[in-house]
């Protein structure tokens, strides 16, 4: 049977003032009728960018499409006029976006965002492409879809709004539905519902889907061929079966033992060294050659093909390459192995460190004409949490429902409504900022976003001095950049970069500094706010497994806010999960995992995407 | 004896500023960066140069003194008491490099690059009798774009307006700087009754028309300040400071009406910065709020100063031309670009035209503001990416 | 919808107040009423009869902000302050120091002429404005688009004396088009009209024209604009659709501000031009330092600016569904 789109050597570059960035250099794949295809890498990669240059939205004038076919169902779309383009657009191939907070656009309502492509491509009268927007909105699973219709886009939920996105791609029945990263916005049960309803779909509707995310896990369960991309480039392909079986490429293979999860537990996490380079400076030879733990002498200068080493498996390496291993250059390189101790946490009861008693975090609701307080947001409304030494307690949950605010509210960066935050036989909610300031060294954060969390201003050094200097005023200036020069060797830096500022470093650098700043004081109990969910799987393992040292050789306690059921799964000790400002269970990890009581968790659990058969 | 004018330490500071930034920005990396692009885009560059040219003449302009009176014979003239007796003439610098521009003066009109005047006028000939002729020049050629009615250089008095332009274009905001960031940063971080009050006063200050506040507020103050031309004893304070300065007041004034956009931007950017999660850790730490406004805002907003500096600048110009014209600017005596066009435009309407002073203001005005737009356009493209146009 | 806008109404009380209270300091205060009568009776003819005669004519005779003669209420309203300044509130503006003429009514005359230079300016404008923006936007990244910023900055770096000079020359005196300056009533008005609306125009289209573009080029990196190409709508229809009835909240929003002040007149325009509005009226009492005139287009001016700050608020919620005021 002829694919439905067969992309051929397609490089896709950008300029730009460092030079021409080969984003997507020379990736070739098929897509089958009613299949998904699967898109897998780490950020950067030029997922997304073969993606637009599939439905010819490459941004111009930087980016271009430097040489290759696309093959729509056998005709080559690269070099048809723009106005053929279009008609291709939304009726053949159509896409949607992983931001469905800002895709839609905000002034005109629903009904006349789908009205448009309809009536566009199918030349339908206005009350017959009604007929079909209505219809295509019952199809998405969303209610009342004839008030919908003249509903404008704010009104609705990031989940609603992700299904409308879809009705428009759908609502002329393409061949092709291109997903770019469509749940990465959204939380897991959400996430899973569109993914349901997205297979669902394909198969009633016969359309081929290509779906480009970051998440192994959702790959496994939604598609039935998948290519993992690296430096603009496939380096692995073949159907979701064999590939997550039997993993060859060395990227493939760190990439899953980095993904955290329950059968981790008490192990260091894999990582892959180094970090991923810009579009500009990929090697001549293989793009992995420099962070490889396989690499040879040749792998940085000669590129190895893409070609298919076992029956339907595709692989770009020269470990499969009998002619290249038989060749001196394939002498492998001595790469330093990261230490892989086991970091079970001892057994054997801990005493309490913090314990939080029916914390409230209100604010208020001010409306009319004076601005009187209605009623109030109940951010964290009223929770109980206890947190032992030298353990880790994952308070989980979904976007706003509170975990952060619990965190801040128990370190008293933000001032509780009620409640009580015990920490070693004293309230500190009570205290004074002066009072407070003496049990600033034993609480301290660490916050997600790793390029906001450093005063771009200020040397690392500094940075990390602030800390010492307002919470240590004992303490010399000698002393203090010793401490420093410590601290960063301990969080995996060197000693000299105290005198860098923050962009000189990569985000899983950064987060290192975050970690060293806090660590510097000396805390006995850190909350880590989502610490790893702005970074790349692969790094955010080497975050984890860095936590868990410090955890070990410090005996620090930590509060981890997640909404990553798979970190938890690793991490934690104790579980709390959370909803609507309240605690809802409580538990050993073991117990929450193996017999989840409350049925909130019990949804929460089974929506995550998980992959059975993983490889290790 | 030096003469320092109000203004003038306004000129100094400025500079002072220019050299801090590059002195403080050349390590660190933010900066750093944002000067390399700029320094990339060679048209900014070429702008930036003329800026700094500009500057020159501002700053030599601002360098002045008077010399001590002399007899013919060269004596000093000294008072009763010995003291030296110095003339009321405070010569800058730039005069006394260009004397010879400033003394060759003509009887009245002569057009650019001519050799005789541009009226006719009757004079003697040799042999008695009376001819209304052009009469030759006396210094021939040499007036590059012609002489004004009463026969200065046209050239020269267009040169003395950019200190005027440079003063109000860089002072106005330079003097209001401290105030914005004081109350815009109070107002963004402490939020509630300050935030309210400090809103209060700035939509209060913007809901007045500026032309006519600076109208009334020059009209009350400006009134007796030194306004150009001799130095009287009254203006000279402790011998050789002037506080009371027209331009200074017109500084002060432009800068009321011209704050609150500052104040406005970076009360918001400090509203941003206050919940940025560095912020938040020094907060964890216990750092004082002082302290955290004085390392993690303040900084954080320097570049939105720089760039209101750079992209104000060229509306202080022309604004500055404007008052001058309508007679609330600068004094007769000082030169400056709105004076000339308010004298040019009535020779505008002369049998036949007189052109070229309208033309000098012209040309050195927008030799200022076309290179300011420009380059203000590249630093906050440089320092302010999310304002970028594409 | 309503509570808000009465909140708003509430809120420009202390503005208002605030403004008079200013206005008040600047002109009583810091510039007496001795002051005034002197530099109107003229250097020459000053005596303290002349000086108290004036204050006596004119009303302001009177302590400034307590009188201490009286009692009760009177206390505060027998004073220039509550006497001259207060009426202000309710928009009595009093007499002219110098002619004493009616100001009020010299206003309701004199804004007509001013109203019939600005609408066209602002309309028109407007109209022009956004015509280029789309057309260097449509054409981003080529030629036109570099030349056509390039042109709006060097129109932007060129004085308005000198486009107001220049045009007059050119079009008045050496083409001999129009009338260079005057105005008359009723439809004769035209031939004096066009002239200054024509050079209003250009002096604005430089900034204009460049702020609407990044306007545009900022909606037109949204997502939202992906989706619609997403969809193959053509080039124009995305722009000037989606892109364009996005664009009009912030251009919008930016205009409706000036709206008010259509009738309060250019100073500048009206001057170049003779147009017998309110800003010839108030240059002209600026030169005679006529104080009562000058005090109350402060304060007209205040209030304009603060019905615009209104209107702004309302013209959101009309434009931008996602705004429903409280």
């Amino acid at each position: 049977m002829e694919p439905v789109i067969e992309v051929k050597d397609l490089k896709t570059y950008f300029r730009s003032p460092q030079g021409v960035g080969k984003a997507v250099d020379g990736v070739s794949f098929k897509i089958q009728r009613g299949s998904t295809f699967a898109l897998v890498g780490e950020s950067g990669c030029g997922k997304s960018v073969t993606a637009l240059s599939l439905i010819q939205l490459v941004p111009e004038p930087q980016g271009f499409i430097a040489g290759g076919q696309v093959l729509l169902k056998g005709r080559n779309i690269v070099d048809l006029p723009e106005r053929e383009k279009r008609k291709i657009r939304g009726t053949e191939i159509s896409m949607i976006f992983q931001e469905p907070m800002t895709s839609l656009n905000p002034v005109f309502t629903i009904g006349n965002q789908i009205v448009e492509a309809v009536k566009l491509h199918q030349g339908k009268t206005r009350q017959e492409a009604r007929a079909i927007a209505i219809d295509m909105l019952e199809q998405v699973g969303l209610p009342r879809p004839e008030e919908l219709y003249y509903e404008y886009p704010h009104r609705l939920s990031g989940g609603m709004r992700q299904r409308v996105m879809i009705a428009i791609a759908l609502s002329c029945r393409p061949d092709l539905l291109i997903a770019d990263e469509p749940t990465t916005a959204l939380d897991v049960t959400i996430q899973d519902q569109i993914l349901k309803l997205m297979k669902e779909l394909r198969d009633t509707m016969g359309t081929s889907i290509l779906l480009i995310t970051h998440n192994l896990a959702v790959v496994y369960q939604n598609a039935e061929e998948v290519a993992v991309m690296y430096g603009g480039k496939i380096m692995e392909q073949a159907s979701t079966k064999k590939l997550f079986r039997n993993p060859m490429h060395p990227y493939t293979i760190q990439l899953l033992r980095s993904i955290p999860g329950i059968e981790k537990r008490g192990m260091t996490l894999e990582t892959i060294s180094g970090i991923v380079p810009p579009a500009t400076e990929y090697p001549a030879g293989c793009p992995f050659a420099g962070r490889c733990p396989r690499e040879m002498e040749g792998c940085a200068g000669i590129r190895p093909p893409l070609a298919e080493r076992e029956p339907g498996h595709l692989v770009a390496c020269h470990l499969y390459d009998a002619d290249f291993m038989s060749k001196p250059h394939s002498k492998p390189l001595k790469r330093e192995a990261e230490e892989a101790e086991p970091l079970a946490t001892p057994p054997g009861e801990r005493p309490v460190v913090l314990e939080v008693k029916g914390l409230k975090c209100y604010y208020p609701i001010r409306k009319g004409l004076l601005k009187k307080a209605v009623g109030h947001v109940k951010a964290v409304d009223g929770i109980d949490i206890t947190i032992r030494k030298g353990s880790t307690l994952a308070l989980v949950g979904e976007s706003g429902c509170g975990k952060t605010t619990a965190g801040k509210g128990i370190i008293q960066l933000l001032r509780p409504t009620a409640g009580s935050v015990v920490f070693h036989g004293t309230d500190i909610t009570g205290l004074t900022d002066r009072e407070l300031k003496k049990y600033r060294s034993e609480m301290q954060i660490v916050f997600q976003d790793p390029f906001s969390s450093l005063n771009p201003r200020m040397m690392v050094g500094q940075i990390i001095e602030e800390g010492l200097k307002s919470l240590k005023p004992r303490m010399t200036r000698a002393e203090r950049i010793r401490k420093i020069e410590e601290t960063l060797e301990r969080v995996g830096l060197t000693p000299e970069m105290r005198h860098r500022y923050p962009h000189e470093f990569s985000g899983g650098q950064r987060q290192r500094i975050g970690i060293a700043r806090v660590l510097a004081v000396d805390p006995e109990f850190i909350v880590c706010d989502e610490p790893t969910s702005a970074l790349d799987v692969s790094v955010q393992a080497q975050i984890l497994n860095l936590l868990k040292y410090i955890q070990r050789d410090f005996g620090i306690s930590l509060l981890f806010i997640t909404h990553d059921i798979s970190v938890v799964e690793y991490i934690a000790d104790e579980v709390a999960v959370m909803l609507d400002g309240k605690i809802l269970e409580h538990e050993t990890a073991e117990a929450i995992f193996a017999h989840p009581k409350d049925p909130y968790t019990k949804t929460l659990l089974k929506a995550v995407p998980r992959i059975e058969q993983a490889a290790s | 004896m030096p003469v320092i004018l109000a203004t003038d330490l306004i000129i100094f500071f400025v500079v002072g500023i220019v050299v801090y930034f590059i002195f403080a920005g050349r390590k660190e990396g933010y900066t750093r960066n944002a000067w390399l692009q700029i320094r990339k885009n060679r048209l900014a560059m070429v702008c930036m140069s003329i800026l700094v040219l500009y500057g020159s003449v501002a700053v030599l302009d601002s360098i002045r003194f008077r010399d001590p009176l002399r007899t013919d014979t060269g004596t000093v003239v000294r008072a009763a008491d010995g003291k030296k007796i110095y003339s009321p003439q405070a010569l800058s610098l730039l005069d006394r490099l260009l004397w010879n521009m400033r003394a060759n003066t003509e009887k009245t009109f002569s057009a650019p690059l001519a050799s005789r005047l541009y009226v006719k006028e009757s004079m003697e000939l040799p042999d008695g009798t009376m001819v209304r002729d052009y009469q030759p020049l006396e210094y021939p050629g040499k007036h590059l774009l012609g002489t004004d009615k009463v026969g200065s250089d046209v050239l020269f008095s267009a040169i003395k307006g950019v200190r005027t332009g440079v003063v109000i274009g860089t002072g106005t905001t330079v003097i209001i700087i401290p105030f914005a960031i004081f109350f815009g940063v109070m107002a963004g971080f402490f939020g509630g009754r300050i935030d309210d009050i400090i809103q209060y006063i700035y939509t209060t200050l913007a809901s007045i028309p500026a032309v006519l506040l600076i109208v009334a507020f020059m009209l009350i103050f400006g009134a007796e300040g030194y306004q150009g031309g001799l130095v009287r004893d009254r203006d000279l304070y402790q011998g050789f400071f002037v506080p009371n300065d027209r331009l200074f007041w017109l500084c002060i004034i432009m800068g009321i009406t011209s704050w609150t956009d500052l104040c406005r931007i970076i009360r918001g950017e400090t509203l941003k910065l206050r919940e940025l999660e560095y912020v938040q850790a020094a907060k964890a730490f216990g750092v004082a709020k002082m302290k955290i406004i004085y390392r993690h805002i303040v900084p954080n907003v320097m570049h939105l100063v720089l760039i209101t500096m750079v992209l104000q600048f060229s509306g202080l110009v022309l604004a500055e031309a404007i008052l001058s014209y309508i007679g609330i600017g600068v004094g007769p005596e000082m030169g400056s670009w709105g004076n000339m066009i308010n004298t040019a435009r009535l020779e505008l309407s002369r049998e036949p035209v007189v052109w070229w002073s309208l033309i000098g203001a012209f040309v050195f005005m927008f030799g200022l503001v076309l290179p300011a737009n420009i380059f203000g356009d590249a630093v906050r493209d440089a320092l302010e990416p999310r304002l970028r146009v594409r | 919808m309503l509570t808000y806008i009465i909140r708003r109404v509430l809120y420009a009380i202390p503005i208002i107040l605030g403004v008079n209270i200013l206005t008040a300091l600047l002109f009583f205060y810091v510039n007496t009423p001795d002051d005034m009568a002197r530099q109107i009776i003229g250097e020459k003819n000053i005596t303290p009869e002349a000086i108290e005669n004036w204050k006596r004519d004119h009303g302001y005779n009177l302590p400034l902000l307590l009188n201490t003669e009286e009692e009760g209420l009177s206390v505060v309203t027998q004073t220039i302050f509550f006497q001259r300044s207060a009426p202000l509130l309710w928009l009595d503006f009093g007499r002219s120091d110098r002619k004493n003429a009616d100001i009020n009514n010299e206003i309701r005359k004199r804004m007509w002429p001013s109203l019939a230079i600005a609408l066209p300016i602002f309309l028109i404008g407007i109209f022009v404005n956004l015509t280029f923006a789309m057309l260097v936007a449509f054409f981003r990244g080529t030629y036109l688009d570099l030349w056509g910023v390039i042109l709006c900055v060097v129109m932007m770096s060129v004085s308005t004396l000198f486009y107001i000079i220049g045009g007059q020359y050119v079009f008045g005196r050496v083409l001999k088009l129009f009338p260079i300056s005057g105005y008359d009533v009723g439809v004769h008005a035209a031939k004096f009209v066009v002239l200054p609306v024509v050079i209003g125009i250009i002096t604005a289209v430089g900034s204009g024209v460049r702020f609407y573009r990044t306007v545009f080029l900022e909606e037109i990196g949204k997502d939202y604009i992906r989706t619609a190409r997403a969809k193959g709508l053509s080039e124009t229809k995305v722009l000037f659709k989606h892109g364009l009835k996005n664009a009009m909240i912030p251009i919008l929003t930016s205009v409706v501000v000036s709206i008010p002040f259509l009738f309060y007149g250019s100073l500048l325009m009206e001057n170049f031009f003779a147009v017998p509005g309110l800003g010839s009226f108030t240059i002209e009492a600026i030169q005679a330092q006529d104080f009562a005139i000058v005090r109350s287009m402060v304060y007209l001016g205040s209030i304009l600016y603060i019905v615009g700050l209104i209107l702004t608020d309302i013209s959101y919620t009309l434009v931008d569904p996602r705004i429903r005021l409280e």
